[in-house]
């Protein structure tokens, strides 16, 4: 098992070496320094001593990937690539366009995510799992086919207007939270339930649906009519038998996002004014700041891959076969 | 000629895409075993719904992606000039809808803008009200006969589409039930979908039935301007996914050894990236591109299409690892099965394997795939767009739609009509695909239509 | 009531004096004076699909305390539904429609759902076909047990585990207080199905219903468990209800047999009278489709057609488009159930004196005419040319292990094998599942590189050719498969399957001749020329297996390797297909390679016998000295362990264990730690092959 664990993380390795030279290439490659400088200083009046200069203030007048002029290992420490690519393994993200640490922002702004996501994770999920496992046990009646049809008209909804109408609704109609802000401590309260219950609200449609396949599935296998031959009420089938069974898809699909938590959500985010990850990335998209949406493309899949291999962990936990061989 | 046909990028692949759709229809006519599965979806009441309801949306979409270039009054030296501007088909069938702009927001049916402003009267008296639209309900002379006239026309409008409902569904009658499909359900549908568009269409005559935004377009015209993106982005991303995820997935379960290897890193790879993240970081680097090239393109609308094209490339290249991967699965299973040994067996190729048993035998997953994304990415370009990571600002979509509207939030008393109008247009749109989607599923996934018992 | 039946009848029916049953108080179907025997006592039992289709049809039967009752039919007659019901188990869109269960005493039907939990697991237990399947892959079997016993028996805690334990050891799990803490997986076939069994004896149950609990089992196992049932059977003194097939393991195991047609009893009879005499004109044909060595050179009596699916014959018999006795009230009038005066009961219109068309019934069918003799007998004296020598042939494919994945070991899946086939002949290869002889199969084909060894093919070497030269090659040999639903794209039609080979080995120039040769396969193989344009959705399994026959034919293939073609077949199709290899056989001159584990069948079938036990072939011989005189303990093992249904009395050779791992297999002798004349040098040596006969050879230190 700890050779199994052992090589998920080696495999981890090449997968961030793909990222990170997909990233060079698409933030380098594609556009070159002097074009993202054009673009920054605007197309019309840019003079080439202006864009040097620019490159200069931002650190892009190196060469690519060799440095001829550079000696010794500088010959490929002093590039573009060294110096902002191969730099993020160490998690050294550089500075952004407003010349800000990149990595403080994201420690900084990693509290108020996880806020927001961390309690939207864990109540949705047991939302989830609930009205799946109640949709299941009252298979084929009235109740699930109305269950069935609720989900497929919550999902047929657009995340914005979750927000939108939420925020519309509780905030303007019935003053009950304020509309956005943020606050440390205990006093984040009134300013976190809203996004929360709203990201609860919105993947009730999809994750539902899905569990109830899932847990489809799992009833009608011949253990569950072993079990149930055994005597056992449904209910007990149901969790017991089938649950714990269903954990192993669903832990798929899961526990992957967990360090991905850490990211919040770019839309809640930024629609409630939370200082946390997602609305950085989005003023960054917006301003068009290269420097952090790389640093976050990269973030976002290390952080993805630490979620496979926490996948792979919890595996051992709920599966005896990965367990025990 | 008074006008000349324009074909832009995002058109080109609309007719390709519908010709492949219409060789694909008569093949599978041609073959009872694949016509079996769609005779499931044709008996489901609620999936013929969706589907009336869908060809609606897109003959919309396909009325607006006709594109071409009036040619204007002057000559130049005998040669016809054409405007520069690019319209299409249903901007011509509803030219009142877009040439009619009012000043600035005015609500739905209203006959007079939304805000006060100073007006004088015919005495040069100086006076703040609201000031009467220059369309919406311009005929009436008295603001008090509006009720009476909304109510008039309504009726008379649904009434009209009732009876052209009617006369459809007596036409089709026959035809449904040679086929035994669901007839009540569907001539319902079709009568309160006639009586709803008599109606609509007869007010948007005289009013602006969704009211209009900042700058005084109609938002109904805007609603059925987003049709067209919504369809594009959901179909046109098809074709950069399908190719990929196919040839990949069947080569990498079909060779396995290093083949399998190198597809597998570069999908985890791919996928590793959130989503969000590698699209916004694709879209800026297209956006650095486009602007730093601004030669590339001759009219705004070219340069908005192209964007648009370039959107579902991303959209594609950024969503084929989820399909490659379970084309991949599949096929690892069926490459044991008896039949492709019995193949091999003769010495028969790998292309001819591939092709004669792989592809047919894993075209069900695609199908399934294909149309549960479809709302998927109609949800999406909307978030994108409200990221500006969508389609160009210019270009009128359900995600530019919102993010205006949105701004006016704080608005008091809010402007709501044209959030509404996004809402519910894609509410439908996305449902009905959705029940569409479902319907599909249930006929072709081999493992849920399992009906006969063993025993 | 009292009628006799017509002296005019033939001895293939009851004989005439045969009186009907007077007692009319009695339940149809079961000799017995007083009900208070009963344990089990089933009345107009139906069950059916919502939509009306009935799947178990008007079924009434009983079972004695301590009784074993067998419900024999083949796939798709009902049988598993019967016992479904029972437990009120049945699937999503079935339901119970009528009828009644009393089960000691208690009716089951009347009881609410809360109270048939009760009963379930406690008054009655079931076990199931597949013990891979039906247990809990994430519980361990002592959770899995602790249930039930807490349910039943009121156990909880260390005693609950401590009867766990005791239960374990009771159904023969060795180290059975350590097995306890351990998962499904960690359990071989036969354990799985002896934990299934223990945890149904948790409760206690008067009445254990065991369906098809050893079909998935090899041979040798399944008399393990099935002497387990029996076993326990004798110290607890519950009843049985046997679902089965197989009329090797009614005749084992059963006291009283109900024989299913179609959701239908179509005859009850204690298992010495069924055996004796079967009387419905089904069952008779059942046992007549049974291959086995006394019928080698004749044609198996097969019955036409296949069981056809509920609800597709609503009136007359269900048997009468396949029976040879049937005449036109069959077709007309649905016979009704009667009982003859010795207690048996059987739902035919043979059996109902209707005083009509005697002599159509006597019609008798013409017995089989004996197939040619081509060169029986001493043929293997005779010279004949080989098609097929295999020499040494290895397959080993590496175990990977660790971080790194290096290879760490080699399992030995086909470990030095030689044999030969002459032209013309069959030569079976008999082993359980697992000890390689599918991978053998593929190996002689190339679909799976061999790793050493030699294989040629007329007399030409295979292994090592390159993909184009091999490909000229292909069509002198070619494989029919096991699972008729998996073998046939589904995508294709039949004409495009047969013709699959031909385009890839330039066979037949042009489609029209192509054409007129699909249609001559069709012809060989029994099947109808329209029968090309169809899918194979549209065909029965046995149809089916006629189309992957006529796919491997239609390159003229001189040697034909047959992977348990038969074994996803019923009894009655099996015989259908065996018949038509053998005429193939004498028609085209065709040598067979018969992958088995079905011994039924290689006496029936084969010439020359080759058994297989881990990757090497243990003894080899013609059929006659392998099967009549085996050398080899495991042979001989094999032998003792098929059931067979003249129900002789033998000596059983128990074997102990499981099947070794083929990647970790026993030192020495493979068969060492299994076999009951071991001695040291078996544990250190693997045998040489030595010579008994002329062509009767073994590997065994003591044979």
């Amino acid at each position: 098992m700890l050779a199994y664990l052992l090589r998920r993380i080696l495999y981890a390795v090449p997968i961030l070496i793909g990222v990170n030279l997909l990233t060079f290439t698409l933030f380098f490659v594609v556009n070159t320094p002097d074009d993202m400088a054009r673009m920054q200083l605007g197309i019309k009046r840019v003079t080439p001593e202006a864009i040097e200069k620019w490159k200069q203030q931002h650190g892009y007048d190196k060469p690519l990937l060799v440095n001829s002029t550079a000696s010794g290992a500088g010959k490929i420490t002093d590039t573009i690539f060294w110096r902002k690519s191969a730099s993020m393994f160490v998690f050294d993200f550089g500075y952004s366009d407003d010349g800000r640490s990149i990595g403080h922002e994201i420690v900084t702004r990693m509290g108020p995510s996880l806020a927001i996501a961390l309690p939207t994770f864990l109540i949705g999920l047991i939302a989830y799992v609930s009205f799946a496992l109640l949709m299941t046990l009252f298979r084929a009646t009235a109740l699930d086919i109305a269950g069935v049809a609720l989900c497929v008209l919550l999902m047929s909804v657009s995340g914005l207007f979750y927000i939108i109408g939420g925020q519309f609704v509780v905030s303007k109609l019935w003053h009950l939270v304020p509309i956005s802000g943020y606050d440390g401590g205990i006093g984040s309260f009134k300013f976190v339930v809203l996004p929360i219950a709203i990201g609860v609200a919105s993947g009730i449609g999809s994750s539902s649906r899905w569990y109830r396949t899932i847990f489809l599935e799992e009833i009608g296998k011949d253990y569950v009519r072993t079990a149930r031959a055994k005597g056992l009420s449904e209910l007990r089938v149901l969790f017991r038998h089938v649950l714990k069974n269903a954990m192993i898809p669903i832990l798929t699909g899961v526990v992957v996002v967990i360090p991905l938590l850490f990211m919040g959500s770019l839309l809640t985010e930024s629609f409630f004014g939370i200082p946390g990850l997602g609305s950085y990335t989005i003023d960054a998209i917006n301003a068009q700041d290269f420097s952090v949406v790389r640093a976050m493309v990269f973030l976002g899949s290390a952080l993805y891959i630490a979620g496979l291999i926490l996948t792979d962990i919890s595996y051992t936990m709920v599966d005896p076969l990965v367990r025990l061989s | 000629m008074s006008f000349t046909p324009v074909i832009l990028w995002s058109d080109a692949l609309v007719f390709l895409l519908l010709a492949v759709g219409v060789a694909a229809a008569w093949y599978i006519r041609r073959h009872e075993h694949l016509l079996l599965p769609w005779r499931r979806v044709a008996q489901s009441a609620a999936a013929m719904v969706s589907l009336l309801v869908l060809s609606l949306f897109l003959l919309v979409g396909l009325l607006d992606t006709l594109h071409y270039r009036a040619a204007l009054p002057e000559k130049n030296g005998g040669e016809t000039v054409y405007s520069p501007e690019v319209l299409s088909v249903l901007d011509k069938l509803v030219e009142p809808l877009r040439t009619h702009t009012e000043k600035t927001y005015s609500a739905p049916l209203a006959v007079t803008l939304y805000a006060k402003e100073s007006l004088s009267d015919a005495q040069g008296n100086v006076l703040r009200d609201y000031p009467r639209l220059r369309y919406g309900g311009a005929h009436l002379a008295d603001e008090s006969q509006l009720a009476s006239d909304i109510l008039k026309r309504a009726l008379l409008g649904a009434l009209g589409g009732l009876l052209a409902g009617l006369l459809l569904a007596l036409g089709g009658k026959r035809w449904l039930a040679q086929r035994r499909l669901p007839l009540r359900p569907l001539l319902i549908a079709t009568l309160a979908i006639a009586a709803l568009a008599g109606a609509t269409a007869y007010l948007a005559a005289a009013y602006h039935v969704l009211g209009t935004d900042k700058v005084g377009q109609d938002v109904l015209y805007l609603s059925l301007k987003s049709i067209r993106t919504g369809l594009i982005i959901g179909t046109v991303t098809t074709l950069v996914t399908l190719p990929l995820a196919l040839l990949l997935g069947i080569a990498a379960g079909y060779f396995r050894g290093w083949v399998d290897d190198a597809i597998q890193y570069v999908y985890t790879v791919l996928s590793s990236i959130p989503s969000v993240l590698l699209i916004a970081a694709a879209v800026l680097m297209m956006q650095v591109t486009i602007e730093t090239h601004p030669q590339w393109f001759d009219t705004s609308a070219s340069r908005a299409d192209l964007r648009l094209v370039f959107l579902c490339l991303i959209l594609g290249m950024t969503s084929w690892t989820g399909l490659c991967r379970l084309l991949r699965g599949e096929t690892l299973k069926l490459r044991e099965l008896e039949y492709i040994q019995a193949a091999q067996s003769f010495g028969v190729s790998s292309l001819r394997i591939l092709t004669r048993h792989i592809v047919p035998n894993v075209m069900h997953i695609i199908l399934i795939s294909l149309v549960m994304d479809f709302s998927a990415l109609v949800l999406a370009e909307a978030v994108l767009s409200y990221v500006g990571v969508g389609v160009d600002p210019s270009m009128i979509s359900f995600g530019t739609m919102i993010n205006a509207a949105r701004l006016e939030m704080g608005r008091e008393p809010m402007v709501w009509w044209a959030l509404a109008a996004a809402f519910g247009f894609m509410l439908v749109l996305v449902l009905a695909a959705n029940l569409f989607a479902d319907a599909v599923r249930d006929a072709f996934d081999p493992r849920l239509n399992r009906t006969e018992v063993a025993a | 009531m009292n009628r006799t039946l017509s002296p005019n009848f033939s001895d293939e029916t009851p004989s005439h004096s045969t009186r009907l049953a007077k007692n009319a108080s009695l339940v149809a179907g079961y000799p017995l004076k007083e009900e208070e025997d009963l344990l089990l006592s089933v009345k107009g039992l139906i069950t059916q699909l919502r939509n009306g289709t009935r799947i178990v049809d008007d079924i009434s039967f009983g079972i004695r305390a301590g009784e074993t009752f067998a419900l024999l039919g083949e796939s798709g007659c009902g049988k598993s539904m019967t016992a479904l019901s029972l437990l009120r188990l049945l699937p999503d869109g079935v339901v119970h429609a009528g009828g009644t269960a009393q089960l000691n005493g208690v009716e089951l039907f009347g009881l609410r759902e809360r109270g048939m939990r009760d009963v379930r697991g406690g008054t009655a237990a079931m076990i199931f076909q597949e013990p891979a399947l039906s247990l809990n892959p994430v519980l361990t079997v002592g959770q899995q047990i602790a249930e039930a016993l807490a349910l039943h028996q009121n156990l909880r805690g260390a005693a609950a585990r401590q009867r766990c334990a005791e239960l374990l050891a009771q159904v023969g799990i060795p180290d059975a207080a350590r097995r306890v803490t351990e998962y499904p997986f960690q359990f071989s076939g036969g354990m799985k199905q002896r934990v299934m069994i223990a945890m149904a004896l948790a409760g206690q149950p008067k009445l254990l219903i065991a369906d098809e609990p050893t079909t998935a089992l090899d041979v040798t196992i399944q008399a393990q468990v099935l002497q387990l049932l029996r076993d326990t059977q004798d110290a607890t003194g519950m009843s049985l209800l046997l679902i089965t097939h197989d009329l090797g393991v009614v005749a084992e195991m059963a006291h009283r047999v109900g024989v299913m047609y179609a959701g239908q009893i179509i005859e009850q009879a204690s298992r010495t009278q069924l055996f004796a005499k079967p009387l419905h004109p089904y069952t008779q044909q059942l046992f007549a489709a049974l291959p086995d060595a006394a019928r080698r050179n004749q044609p198996l009596a097969a019955i036409p057609g296949s069981v056809p699916p509920p609800g597709s014959i609503a009136r007359g018999c269900r048997f009468a488009p396949r029976c040879d006795k049937a005449w036109e009230l069959c077709n007309e009038q649905t016979p009704e159930w009667t009982i003859l005066n010795d207690g048996r009961g059987v739902r035919c219109h043979l059996y109902q004196d209707r005083g009509s068309r005697i002599e159509d019934r006597e019609k008798t069918p013409s017995p089989p005419a004996p197939l040619p003799q081509a060169g029986e007998g001493n043929s293997i004296l005779t010279p004949r040319s080989l098609i097929l020598q295999v020499s040494d042939l290895q397959v080993h494919f590496p175990i990977r292990k660790g971080i790194l994945q290096r290879v760490t070991g080699q399992v030995k899946a086909v470990n030095g094998i030689s044999l030969e086939i002459p032209q013309g002949r069959t030569l079976a290869l008999v082993g359980e599942s697992g000890c390689g002889k599918t991978t053998l199969g593929k190996a002689l084909l190339q679909l799976i590189p061999p790793t050493a060894g030699s294989v040629q093919l007329a007399g030409r070497e295979l292994t090592g050719l390159a993909a184009r030269e091999l490909r000229t090659r292909r069509a002198a040999m070619q494989m029919v498969f096991q699972d008729p639903y998996a073998s046939l794209n589904p995508k294709m039609r039949v004409a495009e399957i047969l013709e699959e080979g031909m385009a890839a080995l330039n066979i037949g120039s042009g489609s029209a001749t192509r054409q007129t040769l699909i249609d001559t396969l069709l012809d060989q193989v029994g099947l109808a020329r329209s029968a090309k344009w169809r899918y194979p959705h549209e065909f029965s399994g046995g149809q089916r297996q006629r189309i992957a026959i006529a796919r491997a034919l239609a390159v003229s293939p001189q040697l034909l390797i047959c992977d348990e073609p038969t074994s996803a077949l019923d009894v009655s199709v099996q015989a259908q297909i065996l018949n038509l290899l053998r005429s193939l056989q004498q028609e085209l001159n065709l040598s067979y390679l018969f992958i088995t584990h079905n011994l039924a069948v290689v006496e029936y079938i084969a010439h020359e016998v080759c058994v297989m036990y881990l990757g090497r072939i243990v003894e080899r011989g013609t059929a006659e000295e392998v099967l009549r005189t085996p050398k080899h303990p495991y042979t001989q093992a094999l032998l003792s362990a098929m059931p067979r249904i003249d129900g002789s009395a033998r000596e059983r050779i128990k074997l102990a264990g499981d099947l070794p791992s083929p990647a970790n297999p026993p030192p020495g002798c493979h068969f060492a730690p299994r076999c009951a004349h071991a001695s040291a040098r078996c544990r250190e040596a693997y045998p040489e092959e030595r010579n008994v006969a002329a062509t009767h050879t073994v590997r065994c230190h003591h044979a």
